[in-house]
């Protein structure tokens, strides 16, 4: 079969009806333009919850005290037996723990001469900048002798200097929380919103743990050194589960818990929370993109129909062609080279059509969307397959025609 | 012209049943023909004589209930599908009635078709194609497409398209039907020309003035040779 041949008078049949081919291909073109934005949604989404996991620590565990109740929430019930920082120094010990950082937290009302602000309060030790990578754009992070001390500094977040300070610099100014004056030393690099737990990972105060327990919240009235909660850090390459399991164990012999007790403190991997939670948006989307392919076999069914009444008025034309020597792999090779062009053109300005569908997705309705090549290349490919597919049913028919009837055809 | 000469088609005993129904038409009963090279045939007869039967079979479209048909030699009834294509190709000029142009391509365009099916390819398909519009007189309209043509050009295209791939026959089916008179005249000039410069041609007609340009001219009647003659030339 002579391959060039059989495009060109593809394309000369394609261009001659312009409305026709460009009708057959608008199945192809909504198909491929479906897949496409639906793709670039779902793995705009995949890749929010990559970030979302890396800003949270893909290597911390957090532990907080009470039985399980199925959901991570700070503090316990009165029952429960707090931690307290016997327990941190004890976790510590583990080889497998690089850091732990010890937690209150509680919200708190922030002034500053005239301004007032409403944001959460962090009591916690140095490992918590470890923890979560924290680093300052102005002053610096409060360091270990001052965390023990108790001593009245404290770490804020961008969005609460914006509050309090408006483009003067916090850094050496002293602001009440909750009415006890503590000194700024430090403005964290700006970490941005985050949909996951905490909402703006800017709007927060962070001070000594020992200052939050004993000055600012209060402590716990059963117990001395109290510790809300524990964030620890696992080394790298340490296996998640190993490590969830292994702390479940060393925390039982801890609060010395019999076997086959319950367990009065929970260990959590925030990071497998939130894939369990993008997982249900991952299905919806791969649904959404096979809706979306279903609409692409659509337009394949219809790329077939055409072509079948294309073969059946060209009936003359292929008689014609074979009386002057067209053999039937010719034929064949003419109509799918039809059905396959077709799709392919209909694949590419699809293709184009579903990236601009994505970035309006995208500048309408706020959310992430990643246009990868790899989608583009797939979804053109199956374009083609479905060409290939959908036309030989029709260019077989062609190519099995007689000359003689094919001649006849009126 | 004399019968001596190598037979280029030769029919033997060639018969045709069409199944109508429960019915067995016969449209050609045991013909034995021989067509020499260079000569000039005119096939006549009524409607249903079995006159369009013999030139399908000539021209390697349809195959014979029984009989043996051999162009150059070689039996019809042992080539394949694809083989009998490129017998076509490269042997034979079909001429229609209805000229049967692709109305979409220019004059040279169709006129280049055969060239784009050839086995062994032509060095340069567009000059052989410019070449061949040139010997029917139509140098000035290669670029024309055939709604821009008059019918007699349109079968003027037509006959430079079957002389394309350079055939030793040219078939012609009532090549002159859909034309007038005074066309009729010119394309029949021309396919006379053509003979004399040693293509074989075959028409199908039923006029008798058309016919006259043939050397020889066979009656058909009932699926057999009612008359065979030749003119002396």
């Amino acid at each position: 079969m002579k391959f060039g041949v059989a495009f060109q008078s593809a394309l000369e049949a394609l261009i001659s009806n312009p409305l026709r081919s460009f009708l057959t291909m608008l199945g192809i073109m909504i198909g491929v333009a479906s897949v496409m934005a639906m793709m670039a949604i779902s793995e705009g989404a995949a890749k929010q919850v990559d970030a979302q996991i890396a800003q949270l620590g893909a290597s911390n565990l957090t532990i907080f005290p009470g039985a399980s109740r199925g959901g991570p929430r700070s503090g316990g019930g009165a029952s429960d037996q707090p931690f307290t920082e016997s327990d941190v120094e004890q976790i510590k010990q583990e080889p497998f723990v690089t850091a732990v950082a010890a937690r209150i937290s509680g919200s708190v009302m922030v002034v500053s001469g005239e301004d007032n602000w409403s944001t959460s309060l962090q009591g916690t030790n140095t490992d918590y900048f470890v923890t979560q990578s924290l680093k300052t754009s102005e002053g610096r992070l409060f360091d270990d002798r001052e965390a023990s001390s108790g001593a009245a500094v404290a770490v804020i977040g961008k969005t609460v200097a914006d509050a309090l300070f408006e483009g003067t610099n916090p850094v050496g100014q002293t602001i009440r929380v909750n009415n006890v004056p503590v000194e700024v030393i430090g403005v964290l690099v700006t970490r941005g919103q985050s949909s996951g737990p905490g909402g703006d990972r800017d709007d927060i105060v962070i001070v000594p743990i020992s200052t939050a327990r004993n000055r600012i919240l209060g402590g716990n009235a059963t117990v001395a050194r109290y510790v809300g909660s524990m964030e620890v850090g696992i080394a790298d390459g340490y296996d998640m589960t190993t490590a969830q399991e292994q702390l479940e164990t060393r925390l039982r012999e801890i609060r010395r818990i019999a076997p086959g007790g319950t367990d009065d403190f929970r260990v959590f991997n925030i990071a497998d929370f939130v894939r369990a939670r993008s997982s249900t948006q991952a299905t919806f989307g791969v649904l959404l993109a096979f809706t979306a392919a279903v609409s692409l076999i659509v337009g394949g069914v219809g790329v077939m129909n055409i072509m079948l009444v294309s073969v059946t008025e060209r009936t003359r034309e292929i008689g014609l062609r074979m009386a002057i020597g067209a053999r039937g792999i010719d034929i064949l090779g003419q109509f799918l080279a039809e059905a396959l062009a077709l799709c392919l053109l209909g694949g590419l300005i699809g293709s184009a059509l579903g990236v601009g569908a994505a970035k309006l997705a995208a500048k309408l309705g706020e959310f992430p969307v990643e246009i990868s090549p790899r989608i583009a290349i797939i979804a053109i490919g199956a374009s083609a397959l479905i060409g290939l597919f959908f036309g030989f049913f029709p260019a077989r028919q062609a190519a099995r025609l007689n000359p003689i009837e094919a001649l006849r055809h009126e | 012209m004399t019968a001596e000469a190598t037979p280029l088609i030769s029919c033997r005993d060639l018969s045709k049943v069409y199944r109508m129904g429960t019915q067995d038409v016969f449209a050609l009963r045991g013909v034995n023909v021989d067509f020499v090279e260079g000569e000039m045939t005119a096939i006549m007869g009524p409607s249903g004589s079995g006159k369009s039967t013999l030139m399908n079979l000539i021209g390697a479209l349809d195959v014979p209930t029984s009989g043996e048909l051999l162009i150059k030699g070689r039996p019809l009834s042992k080539l394949s599908r694809d083989e009998l294509a490129d017998l076509r190709n490269e042997t034979i000029g079909f001429v229609f009635q209805q000229f049967n142009l692709l109305n979409r391509a220019t004059a040279l365009a169709n006129v280049k078709l055969p060239l784009m099916y050839a086995r062994t390819p032509v060095a340069d398909p567009i000059a052989r194609a410019r070449e061949c519009l040139e010997m029917v007189g139509l140098g000035t309209r290669m670029d024309h497409r055939p709604m821009q043509l008059s019918g007699g050009q349109q079968q003027r295209v037509a006959i430079a398209r079957a002389l394309a791939g350079r055939p030793s026959l040219l078939l012609a089916d009532e090549p002159t039907g859909a034309l007038d008179t005074k066309t009729s005249e010119e394309i029949m000039d021309l396919l006379t020309g053509l003979s004399s410069e040693g293509i074989t041609v075959v028409l199908v007609t039923h006029e008798p003035e058309v016919a006259a340009y043939a050397t020889r001219q066979i009656h058909f009647r009932d699926g057999q040779i009612e008359r065979d003659e030749r003119r002396a030339s």
